[in-house]
């Protein structure tokens, strides 16, 4: 045996080896590679990520109407005069991005009110820490003194204000994420933006 | 092995077996000459009680499949047709969901004996490695199967922890995605998850479980005076002095827990298979709505001490990476256990009160965090008014802070205080309580 092993040619093994292993790792990755694009949505799932149409003549001023879009959750709310008053009013020292610079909104939204007239919000009903979708506690005062009404996520204790800004002290990292969405009179269509740009 | 084993049977169809195939080799091996040190106490029960469940929940879980369907329209309705249809199907569905949470009690307690023991020091590095490869393993599965009833909790459940993926920088929202297969937690998601709870892990599991258990016998068992039996062997036969024979002894031992086991297992099947809400959640008897998050979400209790501690760590710079970072580390962070621990003897019996306290606290601080993980942050109430300058109002979450701070303590201070611990000299020979 030892005799045979001091025969060998170990650069010209080694070489050999290298040419079947570089060859063979690339083809393995190719082989991986299809297995992986298997798990990535479907075009089936993809097509079902279509824009969402409804009319919002019938929202009351304080109602809010929760709508289904690519399977999140998305409010369509009109505020009351008083809600939009206590919004303006809140101290951006107790909001993590007050002026929603860190956070997800199309450019044509109000950076503050967080929607394209201060009345009628649109807004993802999803949680930016981990995807819950917070409860609605409109009425001041419901959490605290102090607070001037807005949305709580159960899950992890969230607090937002009716603009979906994010206070401080709550683990979502940004505000609340405004859909891509355009009026045609009363008609809101979500998924397609007030500048024609697709989500 | 077959060819220089002389065979240990007289009957003539396990002799011409044992002439192809090693069976009185590993019977040798593995049962009657593997040589465990005769000092096992209680604590030794949970390995065996751990293969125990194992079994338990691969035959239910069988069973199972032959009645579920993974699909988002069926599934709900498929388990209650289990529950209320099929004959027995109760049982089955009951026995495999307390398996689960049985299973992470078993596993809790072996795994606690082994911090105690010192289980984990040099020869036993990688048999701790293929356990703690056993416990994640084991976390995917219980993850995984647990969005399989789509309920209510199933799917929020999945929401959240497939969200905490998507906290990873930059390639985080596209990866999540990548994982549900979908938008959000939908049919797909669902039947991938069926896959991987029911083909690859428990795959992955029994491969991992083998391999533990010939790690196991490579170096031999540890025990409770953390002592070292190979050192002090029969100069004729060359077998340990304080080594007994794993079959018969521990075996018919082991027979003792499994009995005691199942009097408990049994009793919780028949009588309290929800266990308050603990094992099975009752948010989770109402189907899965993607509009609406339940009042009060929790994981099972096997998770919630990893759960308060991402739910402790606040935000840094718009990110809550830091978090999952924190929840990820304290689950990881067992592997670096052999190499952190630097005391002079293995057995708690044997440190001193440094170590002791330290190894309280993290119990402690353990049981803390899981407790308030089944809670939501506000069950202890709020600071007063002074407490303007904290970013956070609330007490638990305060205490989960302390309690995080102190889990990691227990890890990273470790090479200090096991080194600066007073230890008691090790006696000679195992010694019996």
């Amino acid at each position: 045996m030892s005799e045979v092993f001091s025969k060998v040619n170990k650069s010209r093994r080694n070489l050999v080896i290298a040419v079947a292993a570089v060859p063979g790792a690339i083809t393995g990755a190719a082989v991986v590679a299809p297995f992986v694009a298997t798990l990535a949505p479907s075009e089936r799932a993809k097509a079902a990520g279509a824009p969402v149409t409804v009319d919002v003549a019938n929202i009351k001023p304080g109602e809010k109407l929760t709508v289904e879009w690519r399977g999140k959750v998305v409010w369509v709310m009109r505020r009351t005069p008083e809600q939009v008053a206590a919004m303006a009013a809140i101290p951006a020292s107790q909001l993590t991005d007050a002026e929603s610079k860190k956070s997800d909104q199309p450019g044509y939204v109000n950076a503050k009110t967080r929607s394209i007239s201060p009345e009628l919000m649109v807004m993802e009903g999803v949680c930016t820490h981990l995807g819950c979708s917070p409860t609605s506690k409109l009425t001041p005062g419901e959490l605290g003194n102090d607070w001037p009404g807005g949305f709580y996520c159960p899950c992890h204790g969230s607090k937002f204000d009716v603009a979906g800004r994010v206070f401080t002290g709550s683990p979502a990292p940004k505000n609340l994420v405004v859909p891509p969405h355009m009026f045609a009179g009363t008609s809101l269509t979500i998924g397609v933006g007030q500048d024609g740009k697709e989500a | 092995m077959a060819s220089t084993t002389p065979s240990m049977f007289t009957n003539p169809v396990l002799k011409w077996v044992d002439a192809r195939f090693p069976l009185t080799g590993m019977i040798k091996e593995h049962l009657t000459e593997y040589y465990t040190p005769k000092n096992f106490n209680f604590w030794y029960y949970f390995g065996s009680l751990a293969l125990l469940v194992l079994v338990l929940q691969i035959v239910t879980g069988i069973f199972l499949t032959m009645n579920y369907k993974p699909d988002a329209a069926y599934a709900f309705g498929s388990v209650e047709y289990i529950m209320r249809d099929v004959d027995y199907g109760w049982l089955i569905r009951y026995m495999h969901s307390t398996g689960a949470s049985m299973f992470f009690i078993v596993v809790y307690l072996h795994m606690c004996r082994g911090l105690m023991y010192g289980s984990y020091r040099k020869p036993r590095e990688l048999l701790w490695i293929f356990g703690m490869l056993i416990y994640l393993c084991l976390m995917a599965e219980a993850f995984f199967g647990y969005l399989l009833p789509w309920g209510q909790m199933s799917f929020w459940g999945a929401q959240v922890i497939v969200n905490i993926f998507s906290a990873v920088p930059f390639i985080g929202p596209d990866l999540a995605v990548w994982i549900r297969g979908d938008y959000s937690i939908g049919d797909a998601t669902l039947n991938r998850f069926f896959a991987f709870h029911v083909i690859a892990l428990p795959l992955v599991l029994l491969g991992l479980v083998a391999a533990h258990i010939l790690a196991l016998h490579e170096v031999g068992s540890n025990n409770p005076d953390g002592i070292d039996i190979k050192k002090n062997k029969d100069p004729k036969t060359g077998i340990p002095l304080d080594g007994i024979a794993f079959h018969p002894y521990y075996t018919v031992k082991d027979i003792v827990g499994v009995v005691v086991f199942l009097m408990i297992f049994t009793a919780i099947v028949f009588f309290m298979p929800e266990m308050g809400g603990y094992f099975l959640e009752y948010n989770n008897f109402v189907p899965a709505d993607p509009l609406k998050t339940p009042a009060h979400i929790a994981p099972v209790w096997y998770f919630t001490p990893y759960y308060s501690i991402l739910r402790a760590i606040p935000p840094l710079f718009g990110s809550q990476f830091p978090g999952v970072i924190g929840m990820g580390g304290a689950t990881l962070i067992f592997f670096a256990l052999p190499w952190l621990d630097r005391g002079a003897v293995r057995s708690i019996r044997y440190r001193g009160n440094l170590y002791k306290s330290f190894f309280a606290m993290f119990i402690v601080c353990f049981i803390v965090l899981g407790y308030l993980g089944v809670k939501s942050t506000d069950v202890w109430g709020q600071f007063g008014d002074w407490s303007v300058i904290l970013d956070t109002k609330e007490r638990a979450t305060w205490v989960a802070r302390v309690m995080t701070i102190g889990y990691f303590a227990f890890f990273f201070l470790m090479p200090w205080y096991t080194k600066a611990d007073k230890t008691k000299p090790e006696p000679a020979r195992v010694t019996m309580h």
